[in-house]
């Protein structure tokens, strides 16, 4: 198993959860899909696609976003911090004994990410791939249908509605549910109170501290 | 056991069902189509339709002031009020619509005539054997054989699920030919023309093919 990283002080009482990058690809992330999802719908909704009736438009301002998003995350790799996504990929690969028993509904300590946070990045990351891969092949399939795949649609919708649930959950536990929302502040400033981090992932941070 | 295996692997795991949907999706998709009751299909917000368009609108004809001009290679040609075309033999049908794309819409009913009830009133010439569907949409037309467009299930539907054809589907005409692709079904009819050959509609100018049989065309086998 990879070190998990210390949990470094930025300020009393405060300890550094994300770092630029890491929050930098959060946003990137969060607002192509937004985007994405916003026109995809007006795709597949018969009322919506009547109602804005620009279908051309729309889909290229969802190719584009497509494109854009893309970019955007290879210039983020490119010019961030690696390490730190690479270490936090680490973390998040590994599953270990008190993440399987929180997972099946045991309590266990966590580390830095719990095993749910866990889950959702691994969903959240392959989603993403797979969204660009079938949005591919939608794309060449209508410009040469040597490349039309039956199951691009139906897997492209199926992920639509995969993550719209994921990301219900997300915004609940984000904004909503009291003992974690104070996550925000991480995602955004980059660090969260201490002794919120020793309830919500005790593991991370030292109890002793 | 490695803890990062796990994670490692339910990712690539994930990526190996999803890169196998690319293919098999749709089989999946038809399958749970089949089990799932109705009812709780009907919690998905569309009813399988997508609503596509080529231009910036969606056609709104009003019923009332709507016009269809038959003409090209006829005896007759004039136009048609929707009266004029519902005063025609009315055939009723259950049928199958197959978009290119890959969905599907079982048991769509739809409500029309046969297009040798509406030659018969225009008396087309010898020569003509294929048959031109021009739609209100800009730049939107499509043609089939005279052969293509008689057979037993092709219609010019009004109505369809039991009501007026709604709007995004085509009203207040459409051509229903359920052995063809999608794009072959054009909507807001608002023109037909008899011709010696079939001419290449927007989509098969795109690159589709012009005899868009359901699973022999278009990437799905050799096309008839
Ligand atoms: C790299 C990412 C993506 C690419 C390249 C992509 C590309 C495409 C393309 C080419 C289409 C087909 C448009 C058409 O011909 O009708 C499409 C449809 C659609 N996309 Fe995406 N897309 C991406 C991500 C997303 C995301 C993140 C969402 C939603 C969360 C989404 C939702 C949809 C929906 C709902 C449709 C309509 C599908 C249907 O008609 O059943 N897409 N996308
Ligand atoms: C306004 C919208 C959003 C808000 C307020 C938000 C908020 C947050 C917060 C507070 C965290 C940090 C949790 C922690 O401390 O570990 C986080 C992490 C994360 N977010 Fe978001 N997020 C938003 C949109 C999205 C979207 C659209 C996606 C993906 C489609 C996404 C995917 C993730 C993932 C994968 C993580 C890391 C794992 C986790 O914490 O579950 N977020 N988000």
């Amino acid at each position: 198993m990879g070190p998990v990283p210390e949990a470094v002080t930025t300020r009393p009482g405060y300890v550094r959860r994300f770092t630029v990058t890491e929050r930098i690809v959060h946003w990137t992330h969060a607002t192509a899909f937004f985007a994405l999802l916003a026109t995809g719908l007006v795709l597949y909704l018969p009322s919506l696609s009547v109602w804005i009736s620009r279908r051309n438009l729309v889909k290229n301002i969802h190719i584009w976003t497509a494109v854009a998003w893309a970019v955007a995350l290879v210039a983020v790799f490119v010019v961030g911090n690696r390490r730190a996504l690479r270490d936090s990929w680490r973390e998040v690969e590994a599953l270990d004994r008190d993440d399987r028993r929180w997972l099946v509904g045991g309590k266990a300590k966590q580390g830095r990410f719990n095993a749910g946070q866990k889950v959702n990045v691994i969903l959240t990351v392959a989603f993403a791939v797979l969204f660009a891969v079938s949005g591919f092949f939608l794309w060449l399939g209508e410009r040469n249908t040597t490349y039309r795949l039956d199951g691009a649609v139906p897997l492209h919708d199926a992920l639509m509605f995969a993550s719209l649930l994921l990301l219900v959950g997300h915004l609940y536990l984000a904004v909503i549910h009291p003992s974690t929302r104070h996550a925000l502040r991480g995602i955004t400033r980059g660090d969260v109170r201490e002794d919120w981090a020793k309830k919500q992932h005790s593991k991370w941070v030292n109890p002793d501290q | 056991m490695n803890d990062r295996l796990i994670g490692r692997a339910g990712f690539l795991g994930l990526l190996g069902v999803g890169t196998a949907g690319l293919f098999y999706g749709r089989n999946v998709q038809d399958f749970v189509g089949r089990v799932v009751p109705k009812q709780l299909q009907a919690i998905v917000p569309t009813d399988g339709w997508r609503i596509y368009t080529i231009g910036d609108s969606v056609p709104n004809i009003s019923p009332v002031s709507y016009r269809l001009a038959v003409g090209g290679m006829v005896d007759g040609p004039r136009t048609f009020t929707l009266d004029d075309l519902k005063a025609l033999k009315r055939v009723e049908q259950i049928s199958t619509f197959h978009c290119v794309t890959g969905w599907i819409v079982n048991n769509v009913h739809w409500a029309g005539f046969r297009i040798k009830d509406l030659l018969d009133e225009v008396k087309p010439h010898a020569g003509a054997t294929a048959i031109r569907f021009v739609s209100a949409e800009p730049g939107y037309d499509d043609s089939l054989t005279l052969d293509q467009a008689m057979l037993g299930d092709v219609l010019l539907a009004y109505e369809m699920d039991g009501g007026p054809l709604p709007r995004p589907h085509g009203a207040p005409l459409r051509l229903v030919i359920p052995d063809m692709y999608g794009y072959k079904n054009v909507k807001w009819i608002t023109r037909i023309e008899l011709l010696p050959k079939p001419t290449a509609g927007y989509w098969e100018q795109h690159g589709y093919d012009v005899n868009a049989w359901v699973g022999r065309s278009n990437g799905n086998g050799p096309s008839a």
